[in-house]
């Protein structure tokens, strides 16, 4: 008997008309790289959704970046045939993949996608064991009640550990070790298993059929040709062809131009009932009239009350993006306005610097999403892009009370301030037991309180501290990285805000301020970084025909000071007949060159100096060979 | 390796020049003529010019038949502008370098000369000046250029102190400088010296002591540059290899104001960034020709050729080897291997880079009102004289000079 259901069967598990007894709403918890793509590959091959031809590995992640990555930024949800042969009955069941954003940056994303849910598939890499943020979304996992099956993956590799690994996730989700599935997403094996545990395990859906409908939004893709296609896991009622729809959270009303599933193509159906996950489409250009976390109803019999309460994304993260051509201001601007449309959680302000000219304040989620945003502008709109280092958002409280926020560091105000406040994370490191003394100290200098820590095996242990995010949006993860030889993963989610003690250092040129480099640091480091970019800069400006002194300062208080000593001599020796075309030549080039300098003061600053002196390398320029 | 020639156009065949050259003549410049000689004896560690030794050439026969050809573009250059209109001007300035002319015969530099002569007619007083090694000349060579018509020579004497003329490979004795600036001089020749400063590993009293040694020669002519690490020579492979040090910019700036303290004080003034005289009458007119802008035909291989027409100008550069100049001349063919044609924007830049650098500088008319805001600034700076910025004349002073570039960018912008 094969799997994958007979016609005659097929028809009684139809969108709109499958009971729910029938249903099997599950999600993929995984890290990156563990594998969950080639995973759900391999269902949709299995379940017959996808033939071989058609198949491209990691069917599901559309765009290239997140192929190259292989990273999921945007769920989707997938519609899959099983049947199950249970005492000589065949059982049709209609399985719903929800493909769950892997990063921390997508915590709430997560929680929507797991939301939809009734079970999770935890799927660990045999030969690595389980990360911090795969941690995390099993607790977010557990705390939703979904049923867990835990799989460990990779099995095919010569490094694979199950046994040891096996032990490590029974002892976090209970059970015995035996009960561990083992599959291969590349070869295929165990993925049948799985999926029978899966329709064994997973409870079906409870809502009722007869209440006014009641749909969750988990999902909300901007499409070129469709607009935004929004995806809902129905939990009361149904949803139905042309009829009015309402969103909760804003009272507006749309019309149901489209409603279906995807399997894994989008399949127009006759409506969405109890339990059932799929898409609508109603014709806006903007995901954020179709928010994450809204409740979806009908207009003619609208729900009382959401499902959840529904909050906006905060950014947590913010920077400043700026066209290295000045003249692509308006390209920019247009690129994230359009990815504003499939990008709840981008926001963005334009704002003037003296030294980096019109560009944006953009808020993200994370520095993942930082990352994904630069990288997508760049590559889909052809931008070159100058970022400032990034910053999160400071509450000042000035000695009048009046309260300051600050999303941008040249903005930190002056005058008396009571207290600055910034924002704290709950962070989770998992690492080999080796680098406890490595992760501590790394922690300890980025202002680390260490809340607990637990051993998850004689190997491995997780370390949970709380964080200032300032401290660890820079290079904190890289850093972790290197200091564990690549063994530590790490989880933060937001864990409030603190009180600190935090000044604003200043960088001037000749005396005069340039924005693009003041920062907010923690008054012990605030001599570090004024040595470290004074530094950078005397190496990165070429000297001017006067002294440039380069300072750093903390309000009027001069911390550090480089000076870059006057050019003497810039003329060249000889000009005579033949010197003269190569020698105007040189001249126009140079007036080019010179349109791409910003002058800060008197001084020419070449637009490379900057991009430099933002760039992430903390060497402070000391130990680069000069030229 | 020589320098590599500008991008340009590529000129016509028979390298006639534009209709509008001869359209367009308020005032005609003056004329000026130089002649390239390619061919040293040995090339020197940090040269890149446009020169060849017997044996990078593969024998000397072309070196020997050189003055020929170059009496066929003389004869080309006498049509050209003919055609245009500008054919009947005496030639004011002669001008033969290289290389090392004094290689050839001096029979082939009498019989250029002559044919320049012969062609356009030489104004009366109009300056001819020879490039030479002091050890390529004797008393009666020298004589017998005097003889002919020249009337200065400008030897290349870069530096009085042995280790660093060693490290530039030049091959003449220094005593040999003094001496033959007494030849020239008997012979009737104005003499100029050039010099070189900041070679590596010249400290600043060994440059004390070149320039003092070509003070004491009693010349009224001095030029001095700043050694520059030219990309494909074999200093800038020794540099790269660290065999040497690359010139600093710094030192090269204390060196020069030594070397304008020095010469100033005997009695020589600026009157070029890299040029003192002891009158005017005592400057190089060739040389203040390119920078006012003048007309000049440049024979020989890779040299470079100028017509203005107002507020236009055309200019050319010749075929860099000389056997392929040889062979475009024996075909009937210019030598011209690229030009550009310059319009208002290029002539005014040209104008404003090669007039600032000048002791009778610019008039701050000729400025385009945009540059002339700068000139205050520039004044404030200590960068332009103030008080010829008052007369309406755009003059560098001493650290405008050091920073001439600077300054030509400013009044450009």
């Amino acid at each position: 008997m094969s799997p994958i259901p007979s016609t005659e069967l097929t028809s009684r598990i139809q969108p709109a008309a499958t009971p729910p007894s029938l249903l099997r709403n599950f999600c993929i918890i995984a890290h990156i790289d563990h594998g969950k793509s080639t995973l759900a590959d391999r269902m949709l091959q299995l379940t017959g959704v996808v033939d071989q031809r058609a198949m491209r590995a990691q069917y599901l992640d559309r765009m290239d970046i997140e192929r190259e990555r292989g990273i999921t930024i945007k769920s989707q949800a997938v519609r899959m045939p099983w049947a199950v042969e249970q005492d000589g009955t065949t059982t049709p069941y209609a399985l719903n993949m929800i493909d769950t954003p892997g990063h921390v940056d997508f915590t709430y994303e997560v929680s929507r996608s797991l939301a939809a849910c009734e079970g999770a598939v935890l799927l660990v890499d045999a030969a690595q064991g389980i990360e911090a943020q795969t941690l995390a979304n099993l607790y977010l996992a557990m705390e939703n009640d979904l049923a867990i099956i835990p799989v460990l993956n990779k099995i095919d590799l010569p490094a694979a550990q199950p046994e040891r690994y096996a032990e490590e996730i029974a002892g976090l989700v209970g059970g015995d070790p035996a009960d561990v599935l083992r599959v291969s997403g590349k070869t295929g094996a165990g993925v049948t298993e799985l999926l029978d545990r899966i329709v064994a395990t997973v409870p079906g859906p409870v809502g009722d059929a007869e209440a006014p409908a009641r749909a969750m939004i988990f999902d909300s893709v901007y499409d070129t040709y469709r607009g935004v296609v929004t995806y809902v896991r129905v939990v009361d009622g149904q949803l139905n062809p042309r009829e009015k729809i309402v969103m909760m959270s804003t009272r507006a009303t749309h019309e149901l131009l489209e409603i279906g599933v995807i399997s894994p193509e989008a399949i127009r159906t006759q409506g969405l009932g109890v339990g059932e996950v799929g898409y609508l489409i109603t014709g806006v250009k903007d995901v954020r009239q179709s928010k994450v976390g809204d409740t979806v109803t009908n207009a003619s019999k609208p729900a009382n009350q959401a499902l959840a309460e529904y909050h906006d994304p905060r950014p947590m993260v913010f920077s400043g993006l700026y066209p290295i051509d000045g003249s692509d201001y308006p390209v920019l601007r247009d690129a994230l306005d359009k990815l504003k449309l499939n990008d709840a959680a981008l926001a963005y302000e334009p704002e003037t610097s003296v030294a980096l000219g019109f560009g944006f304040r953009v808020g993200f989620l994370g520095l993942l999403h930082l990352e994904i945003i630069r990288e997508r502008l760049e590559r889909e709109f052809d931008l070159d892009l100058i970022s400032t280092a990034p910053n999160v958002v400071y509450e000042v409280t000035m000695e009048d009370r009046s309260i300051v926020t600050v999303t941008n560091p040249s903005e930190f105000p002056g005058g008396k301030i009571g207290e600055v406040r910034e924002p704290v994370v709950k962070a989770t490191i998992l690492a080999p037991s080796e680098f406890i003394g490595a992760v501590m100290e790394l922690c300890q200098s980025r202002r680390g309180d260490l809340q607990g820590m637990d051993y998850l095996s004689a190997e491995r242990v997780e370390m949970r501290y709380m964080l200032p995010l300032a401290e660890i949006v820079f290079d904190f993860f890289d850093q972790l990285k290197s200091k564990t030889r690549g063994y530590a993963s790490l989880d933060y989610e937001p864990a409030g805000e603190q009180a600190a003690d935090l000044v604003k250092v200043d960088i001037l040129l000749q005396g005069e301020q340039v924005d693009a480099f003041s920062a907010i640091v923690h008054k012990e480091k605030a001599y570090a970084y004024g040595v470290m970019m004074a530094g950078k800069l005397k190496d990165l400006i070429p000297r001017q025909q006067f002294e440039v002194p380069i300072q750093a300062a903390v309000g009027s208080r001069v911390i550090a000071r480089e000076t870059i000593r006057a050019i003497r001599k810039d003329v060249l020796a000889k000009c005579y007949g033949g010197d003269i075309s190569r020698k105007r030549k040189l001249l126009e080039k140079q007036k080019e060159g010179k349109k791409r300098m910003k002058t800060i003061g008197r001084v020419d600053v070449p637009q490379e100096a900057f991009i430099a002196a933002l760039s992430s390398d903390d060497s402070g320029g000391k130990d680069k060979p000069k030229k | 390796m020589t320098p590599a020639l500008p991008d340009g156009e590529v000129p016509p065949p028979d390298g006639h020049l534009p209709g509008w050259v001869g359209q367009a003549t308020p005032e005609v410049p003056g004329f000026g003529v130089y002649l390239h000689v390619p061919f040293c004896a040995v090339r020197c560690g940090y040269c890149d010019f446009n020169t060849y030794t017997a044996s990078e050439l593969g024998g000397g026969a072309s070196q020997l038949a050189y003055a020929q050809t170059a009496l066929r573009e003389i004869d080309l250059a006498a049509r050209t502008l003919e055609a245009v209109g500008r054919g009947s001007r005496e030639v004011g300035t002669v001008f033969v370098g290289g290389g090392t002319p004094t290689v050839l015969p001096t029979e082939d530099l009498v019989r250029m000369l002559d044919h320049v002569r012969g062609t356009w007619g030489l104004e009366s007083g109009a300056e001819v000046t020879t490039e030479a090694n002091p050890d390529s000349v004797t008393p009666g060579s020298l004589a017998r250029l005097a003889e002919a018509g020249f009337t200065r020579v400008s030897f290349g004497m870069q530096s009085a102190v042995p280790h660093v003329l060693a490290t530039l490979e030049r091959t003449h004795d220094p005593a040999r400088v003094p001496e033959a600036v007494r030849w020239a001089q008997d012979a009737g020749l104005a003499v100029s010296l050039d010099l070189i400063y900041g070679t590596p590993g010249e400290s600043l009293d060994d440059w004390r002591r070149s320039v003092e040694t070509a003070v004491a020669c009693g010349v009224d002519h001095v030029s001095a540059y700043a050694l520059v690490v030219e990309p494909g020579t074999k200093m800038a492979v020794q540099v790269r290899r660290g065999e040497l040090d690359l010139p600093d910019g710094d030192d090269q700036a204390a060196k020069y104001e030594l070397v304008d303290d020095l010469l100033e004080a005997s009695g020589l003034a600026w009157y070029e960034v890299s040029n003192w005289a002891r009158t005017p009458a005592d400057a190089c007119q060739h040389n203040l020709a390119y920078w006012r802008g003048a007309d000049w035909w440049g024979i020989g291989p890779g040299a470079h050729s100028h017509v203005g027409a107002g507020e236009r100008a055309v200019r050319w550069w010749n075929v860099k080897h000389p056997r392929a100049y040889a062979s475009r001349l024996e075909g009937g063919l210019s030598p011209a291997a690229g030009r550009e044609l310059l319009g208002p924007a290029e002539v005014g830049l040209e104008r404003t880079l090669l007039g600032s650098r000048i002791r009778e500088g610019l008039a701050v008319a000729s400025l385009t009102a945009r540059a002339r805001t700068a000139v205050a600034g520039l004044v404030a700076d200590e960068l332009l004289d103030g008080r010829s910025a008052l007369q309406g004349r755009v003059v560098l002073t001493r650290r405008g000079r050091l920073l001439a570039d600077t300054v030509v960018r400013a009044l450009t912008d």
